[in-house]
């Protein structure tokens, strides 16, 4: 008898059924999984983020107004000039979720005047809160770092204590701009999150010399809701004005000229830069509005391209006195 | 004819056809050059490529298919790539034979023993396909790692030594390491034969795991042979013929089956009469650990931010390259597109540039030929997973159907006023307007007319048509006839006119209305200063190539305004 161990072996039906079967599963999944990747392809990551447009804020029939008071204290100066265009009730309605962009550029304290005001932010809040807003929101896309810059300009303890809340920017809160009109501008992120929700839109801007542009008034403070890379549009700056001016259709802007920063803008960054204009410009035409205000930065009018842009194209006129606006006195 | 035969024929074939491949990677008009061979095939057959490649886009690159070839073959009978076609198993297998050939019986059989040591290279692949995010093999993958140390090192020694292969020298820096590798990878034989494919290669590791379920294997017949151990001390997979039988380690190398005398060893259906190990254990702690190193890896390299702010503007990829984090997930670090480059301005980044990027395609204007040329599109083309896309020349020119989205631009070249010749140091030059490809020219220049320090304000004597004649000899010793001599009334304003010709006291004028008897004037230099025109410069570095600053250029490209990454415009256009 054949000892045990020389045995040559054999499979059995069932092991070779068993290993066929594995062997072929094998195959079939790999060449499927093969299929369906090269079907897939090389996926690149697509480029078709979901773009974002900027719908109109403005509010029917109140076109072209503007209201001019004299005053240094700013809350007072802006209920009188909402008064006299008939009320924030024109602009605010009950139950409207109300976006207010601010300029909160530089993480520097109020007294330095580069920042919007906070007593004419809370002041704004308290009126949209008082006309019956379900919500205000308070946001920008400031240039140093958004945590700091809403604390030191004490807009963010303003936003708090008048019952606004503070969107700060994230980077998932920036998509790629799709509006007809945009040129320079096309497909460029904007901060797109608090705007998801709101109806109305009011530009909280302070009166400032800026270096490149000429001026930094309600125009150039749309500005603040660009992401990205937005230093590289100084190189067309009074184009790039243009554009956001022609796409943002607010309901009201606001001009802060009770400190206006002459000199050394838009930081400044002494108190020898700022002169007392006693000077708040409340309008539902930024172009008229940016007139005004350069007339108080003392800047000819002809070397601000965006204003001139703008006015050509329509977006309001610079001409404001033919808007015959209301000048006041508190 | 044996199965050895065979089998060696086989080797020799894949050998010679990847010399030969990498022979016709040279651009020349030789039938030996580059015509259209499939120059990436065996790169293609490798299925580790292919399978890192999915897992890190999700997709697969037309081409990489042939590695389904492979993988299902390895599912039929194991790992005969290791063993019949593998251009560095073959090498491996040849240099072992010649340092280990003619040992004793008890020493080979030593030297192709299992060891444990062995379960290495599945930690190494586990650890490779845990990079997710960018692809990672090639540093160790046979066939990328022969392609780069052929195209990157042995080429261009040869050409050192004289052997004309391309139409000059190459030069790669940062290729020690290269080298090193590829010098342990081949001498480490003489220690351990085929140690590199025992213990390291992650390709032979995933063999390993698909030959589980071949349905023919290497084994012994019966349980009980004479123990003659002539099997094992032939074994190139040091797989235990003789005892418990390590399938996952067999090459299929089959030196077993003559070399046994009652020919027990056979190639079979049945697992080995000895018993059979299919896969070393690695144990779970092991794997878990080579899983999260492979998986962290990538993402600690990239905390530096690399990927982000923080990218290197003088990582100029190749024109038609994707943007990094797509690019990394592609680049095999394979050499194909540095060998082809015509002017061998795509060199390998160095361990500096990032160890995530280490030997990836960066372009380097200072070394090669020239820079980028305009009517190249050869490095896309030979790039075997599309980490550079095969453009069409229209596309990198951004004409015909591509004018709206204008030319590829690989960066932008900036003008170094501190060190460019005619703004530094008053020297006429602009090479690189000259130079500049493109039309209309990105590179322009400006005018300036400088006064010449060593040549006092003139007074005229005398004004003789175009000739104005001094009282003093100020013009000795100077020659002012070349072109670029200007001279300008300090009396009257008007522009200044070009001197053709002087001697100590005189001058010759081109313009017929000659400033006057009595006017002072001044000699001028003219310089033309070169400015970049930001929309027009394609980032092409030939600027950068030929400008006479040699040691650091005084017009240098950097990735500023390339195509691929949106981040990084500095217009927009």
């Amino acid at each position: 008898m054949k000892n045990e161990n020389q045995i040559r072996p054999c499979l059995s039906r069932r092991e070779c059924l068993v290993r066929m079967g594995k062997a072929g599963g094998a195959l079939f999944f790999l060449w499927a999984a093969g299929f369906w990747l090269r079907k897939r392809g090389a996926a690149l990551p697509s480029d078709t983020a979901e773009g974002v447009s900027w719908p109109d804020f403005s509010v029917p029939g109140l076109s072209g107004k503007l209201v001019a008071v004299t005053s240094g204290e700013r809350a007072k100066a802006l209920e009188r000039a909402l008064q006299a265009l008939g009320g924030i009730e024109k602009f605010i309605r009950p139950g409207d979720r109300v976006l207010l962009k601010v300029n909160a550029a530089f993480a520097s304290p109020p007294l330095i005047g580069a920042t919007t005001h906070p007593e004419l932010l809370a002041e704004m809040i308290r009126l949209c809160r008082k006309a019956g807003a379900d919500q205000v929101l308070v946001a920008d896309n400031p240039i140093n770092d958004p945590a700091a810059c809403f604390a030191l300009t004490g807009m963010e303890a303003a936003v708090k204590a008048a019952g606004g809340r503070l969107v700060l920017p994230r980077a998932s809160d920036f998509k790629p701009l799709l509006l007809p009109g945009a040129e320079r501008l096309a497909g460029w992120p904007v901060f797109y999150e608090p705007f998801k929700n709101i109806n109305k839109l009011i530009g909280l801007a302070p009166l400032k010399d800026h270096h490149r542009s000429g001026a930094s008034m309600t125009m150039k403070n749309w500005y603040g809701l660009l992401g990205g890379r937005r230093n590289i549009l100084h190189q067309d700056i009074h184009q790039t004005i243009l554009e956001l001016a022609r796409m943002i259709k607010p309901t009201l802007v606001v001009l802060d000229g009770t400190t206006a920063m002459m000199q050394n803008g838009p930081t400044g960054g002494s108190l020898a830069d700022l002169k007392q204009a006693d000077t708040l410009i409340v309008s539902t035409d930024q172009v008229a509005a940016d007139a005004l205000g350069a007339s108080i930065l003392e800047k000819d009018m002809q070397t601000l391209g965006f204003i001139r842009l703008a006015e050509a194209a329509a977006v309001g006129t610079a001409d404001y006195r033919s808007l015959n606006p209301i000048f006041l006195s508190v | 004819m044996t199965i050895i035969t065979v089998r060696r024929i086989s080797q020799v074939f894949f050998l010679g056809l990847f010399f030969w491949f990498c022979l016709v990677m040279t651009i020349g008009e030789a039938f030996w050059q580059l015509r259209g061979w499939p120059v990436n095939w065996l790169i293609q057959l490798d299925p580790l490529v292919g399978l890192a490649f999915a897992i890190t886009t999700g997709g697969l690159h037309p081409g990489l298919w042939w590695g389904l070839l492979t993988l299902s073959l390895t599912i039929l009978l194991g790992r005969f790539f290791c063993g019949w076609v593998c251009p560095l198993g073959t090498l491996n297998q040849f240099i072992g034979f010649c340092a280990h050939g003619r040992k004793t019986l008890a020493r080979r059989v030593a030297l192709n023993r299992y060891h444990p040591a062995q379960g290495i290279k599945y930690l190494l692949l586990i650890g490779f396909l845990g990079s997710i995010t960018s692809l990672q093999t090639g540093l160790l993958d046979p066939l990328p790692l022969l392609h780069r140390s052929m195209g990157l090192i042995i080429t261009p020694l040869l050409e050192y030594t004289g052997i004309p292969i391309s139409s000059g020298p190459r030069h790669y820096p940062n290729t020690a390491l290269i080298g090193l590798i590829l010098g342990l990878a081949l001498g480490m034989n003489l220690v351990v034969p085929r140690f590199y494919c025992r213990f390291v290669c992650p390709l032979g590791a995933l063999f390993g795991i698909f030959s589980r379920l071949a349905l023919w294997r290497m084994g012994k017949a019966v349980k009980v042979c004479p123990d003659c151990l002539q099997c094992e001390a032939c074994c190139e997979g040091a797989c235990n013929p003789s005892a418990e039988f390590r399938t996952s380690e067999c090459v299929l190398c089959m030196n077993c089956r003559p070399a046994c005398g009652p020919a027990l060893m056979t190639f079979q259906s049945t697992p080995s009469a000895g018993g059979e190990i299919l896969l070393p254990d690695p144990g779970r702690r092991r794997f878990g650990l080579a899983l999260a190193t492979g998986l962290s890896a990538v993402p600690l390299l990239r905390l530096e931010g690399s990927l982000g702010k923080n990218w290197d503007p003088d990582k100029i990829r190749p024109p038609g390259s994707l943007a990094e984090a797509a690019f990394l997930a592609r680049c095999l670090k394979c050499g194909q597109c540095l060998r082809i480059c015509p002017t061998n301005i795509i060199q390998p980044s160095g361990l500096a540039s990032g160890l995530e990027a280490l030997w990836t395609p960066v372009l380097n204007f200072r070394m090669g030929t020239s820079g980028c040329q305009l009517n190249c599109i050869a490095c896309g083309h030979v790039c075997p997973t599309g980490a550079i896309s095969p453009l069409e020349l229209d596309r990198k020119l951004g004409r015909g159907a591509y004018q709206e989205q204008g030319p590829i631009r690989m960066g932008l070249a900036f003008v170094d006023q501190g060190r460019c010749l005619p703004w530094a140091m008053n020297r006429p030059c602009i090479v690189c307007q000259e130079n500049c490809p493109v039309s209309p020219k990105a590179i322009q220049t400006q005018v300036h007319f400088q006064p010449v320090p060593d040549i006092p304000a003139l007074q005229i004597a005398s004004a003789n048509a175009a000739t104005l004649v001094f009282e003093n000899e100020g013009l000795q010793g100077q020659r002012l006839d070349g072109g670029d001599y200007y001279c300008r009334s300090l009396t009257n304003p008007a522009p200044a006119r070009l001197i053709i010709n002087n001697t100590g006291n005189s001058l010759t004028l081109a313009a017929t209305s000659a400033p006057a008897a009595g006017e002072r004037i001044e000699i001028l230099l003219r310089l033309q200063r070169p400015w970049v025109e930001p929309s027009r410069c394609i980032g092409c570095g030939i600027c950068e190539h030929e400008c006479p600053v040699q040691g650091r250029r005084a017009i240098r490209v950097t990735a500023e305004n390339e195509s691929r990454e949106k981040d990084h415009a500095l217009i927009r256009i």
